[in-house]
């Protein structure tokens, strides 16, 4: 645990070392906002809820999230410092853990800014603010998926941009897989059981599910396995691939 | 003498290149090793093999007595490494980069200031603390790897070209830090840099194509060149003749070569028989003759050709004036 979070904490200064972090929250602050307000219609509506809010949030994440998660690997591996930290008295996995929990605090840190549209909701109706938490711990999780994959595909490459890629397409092809639109691809040639489970891969679907209120382990499970099993293959990799 | 590191014939393939080849070999407390090698020769691989970077495709290696392959946590603890170019983190400063070494070295509080300061004072890397690493110039750079590599004083270090790229009085100053901690430590650098072996190295160990060549100590090893011991004597044209002739008579001569440097300068070089020295009677024998030598040398031999000798692909032989 100990060596975790001096990994995590050496992780999340050196976020703040550089303007990315910055950058990074400027936009996405900006870019909740906007989406609300114009996209989402949010004073219009006339309800007092943050569905507006919380609904675009998987598309944000898909661009934003594996910007965040590209340099986890890709830089070490690149500028040499993983031979450095793989030969530093830690095993493999506190490292990847005390990264991943550095770039998931930094989420957590930009997600936790979008507080005043919190209050400005609470403000200017009755929200029902366990629905209102309920979503914001489901898109931190979701949040946490999206950077466990892109974590591991950092450290598939040295190149930044390449890794940014592949996690971007991995994220996407993990947000759409519950529409219409791929699941009928599958349906044509495809037993049910696979288009179920390739449906049941989608954030869309366990995220929506937890921002009508509807908290159900199984979306937690979701989320909670689906990090894990990434950070594992990101082990794997890690391992694999830190020498070469 | 305690074995602090060793190698039981550790090898590393990647694809069809072996790159380490069954290298078998152990350093004891005390030794400074010197390992030698063209470039490409395996140094590196066997080194991050024993730091715990890369897994060895056979073979063992152990660190204190503690096996790399089943407890890696352990031997990294009593290892100093120094990766080749001593990459570290740039947008971090000396101080919290160091900071962050002691910590994950397992040092708190007053101990972790203490190692820092002490780590830094040693280094000597006061003056740019606070700035960050990336803008530091290439001596300083490496000295804040070194100053990773030594701050936890473990008994083993292990240091990948640790004065390549500095400037002369850089390479002395990183030189006399690495005598000053070898009398109770084992340390390994490599390097191709011949008189650095000379300068800091109880032993040499020089590796080619991921096999050992020769291990010896540094005067051992230039005892193997061909004009170790070689009499070297620098006369005018005139007397070259008849010096050639008398000193080739002799019985403890093997060889002689000649070289006309310019119009009256000539070089003679004369090989002793193996295990001869051959001065005192060259000397006599110049002034029985009433010859005059203008300089006479007697030759050590070179690293270099040694080097040579044991790592180049193709021979030259016959073409080589050593």
């Amino acid at each position: 645990m100990r060596n975790i979070r001096i990994i995590a904490k050496r992780e999340f200064a050196s976020y703040f070392g550089t303007p990315l972090a910055y950058v990074f929250i400027v936009i996405f602050l900006a870019l909740t906002g906007s989406m609300t307000f114009f996209l989402g219609a949010f004073l219009f509506r006339g309800q007092a809820d943050l569905q507006p809010f919380f609904v675009y949030h998987p598309w944000l994440y898909l661009l934003l999230v594996p910007a965040v998660a590209m340099r986890l690997w890709s830089e070490e591996r690149k500028t040499g410092t993983i031979e450095n930290l793989m030969t530093l008295p830690i095993s493999t996995h506190e490292a990847v853990l005390g990264k991943f929990l550095a770039a998931w605090a930094f989420c957590a840190i930009a997600l936790f800014l979008t507080f005043p549209i919190w209050i400005t909701v609470n403000v200017l109706g009755d929200p029902d603010n366990g629905v209102i938490m309920a979503s914001y711990l489901g898109s931190l999780l979701m949040a946490g998926a999206f950077l466990a994959i892109g974590s591991c595909m950092s450290a598939l490459t040295k190149n930044q941009v390449i890794s940014f890629i592949i996690a971007a397409t991995a994220c996407f092809l993990f947000t759409m897989s519950g529409l219409d639109i791929v699941l009928n691809f599958f349906r044509a040639w495809t037993p049910d059981w696979f288009v179920e489970t390739i449906a049941s891969l989608s954030f869309l679907t366990h995220f929506n599910a937890v921002t009508q209120g509807l908290i159900e382990s199984r979306d937690i499970v979701f989320f909670v396995s689906l990090i894990a099993f990434w950070l594992f293959a990101n082990i794997l990799i890690v391992d694999l691939k830190k020498a070469s | 003498m305690r074995p602090m590191i060793e190698l039981d014939q550790l090898t590393k393939r990647f694809g069809t290149i072996t790159a380490v080849d069954n290298v078998s070999m152990t350093v004891n407390a005390g030794e400074v090793l010197g390992f030698l090698g063209p470039n490409g020769a395996g140094k590196s691989t066997t080194m991050k093999m024993v730091a715990g970077f890369l897994d060895p495709t056979s073979g063992r290696a152990s660190v204190c007595g503690q096996d790399v392959g089943t407890d890696p946590v352990a031997v990294k603890r009593r290892l100093g490494y120094l990766p080749e170019g001593a990459p570290t983190y740039g947008d971090m400063t000396p101080a919290s980069y160091l900071r962050f070494i002691a910590e994950i070295r397992g040092f708190d509080g007053a101990e972790r200031q203490r190692r820092v300061d002490a780590v830094v004072e040693k280094v000597s890397l006061e003056e740019v603390l606070h700035q960050p690493i990336e803008t530091l110039s290439k001596g300083f750079k490496r000295r804040v790897g070194l100053a990773q590599t030594m701050l936890h004083d473990p008994p083993v270090l292990i240091m990948d070209e640790p004065t390549d790229g500095l400037d002369p009085n850089q390479k002395r100053h990183v030189r006399s830090l690495i005598r000053e901690m070898a009398h109770d430590k084992a340390i390994v650098i490599s390097t191709h840099i011949l008189e650095e072996v000379q300068a800091v190295c109880s032993r040499a160990v020089i590796i080619a194509r991921g096999k050992i060549q020769a291990d010896a100590r540094p005067d051992e090893l230039r005892a193997k060149a061909t004009n170790h011991n070689a009499v070297l004597i620098i006369t005018t044209e005139s007397d070259a003749g008849p010096i050639k002739s008398k000193v080739g008579a002799m019985a403890g001569v093997s060889n002689i070569q000649t070289e006309q440097k310019s119009d009256s300068i000539v070089h003679i070089r004369v090989f002793p028989k193996k295990g001869q020295q051959i001065s005192g009677q060259i000397g006599d024998l110049l002034r029985a003759e009433n010859l005059t030598a203008r300089e006479m040398f007697v030759e050590q031999g070179a690293l270099d050709d040694v080097f040579w000798d044991m790592t180049a692909e193709t021979k030259q032989g016959g073409n080589r004036n050593a």
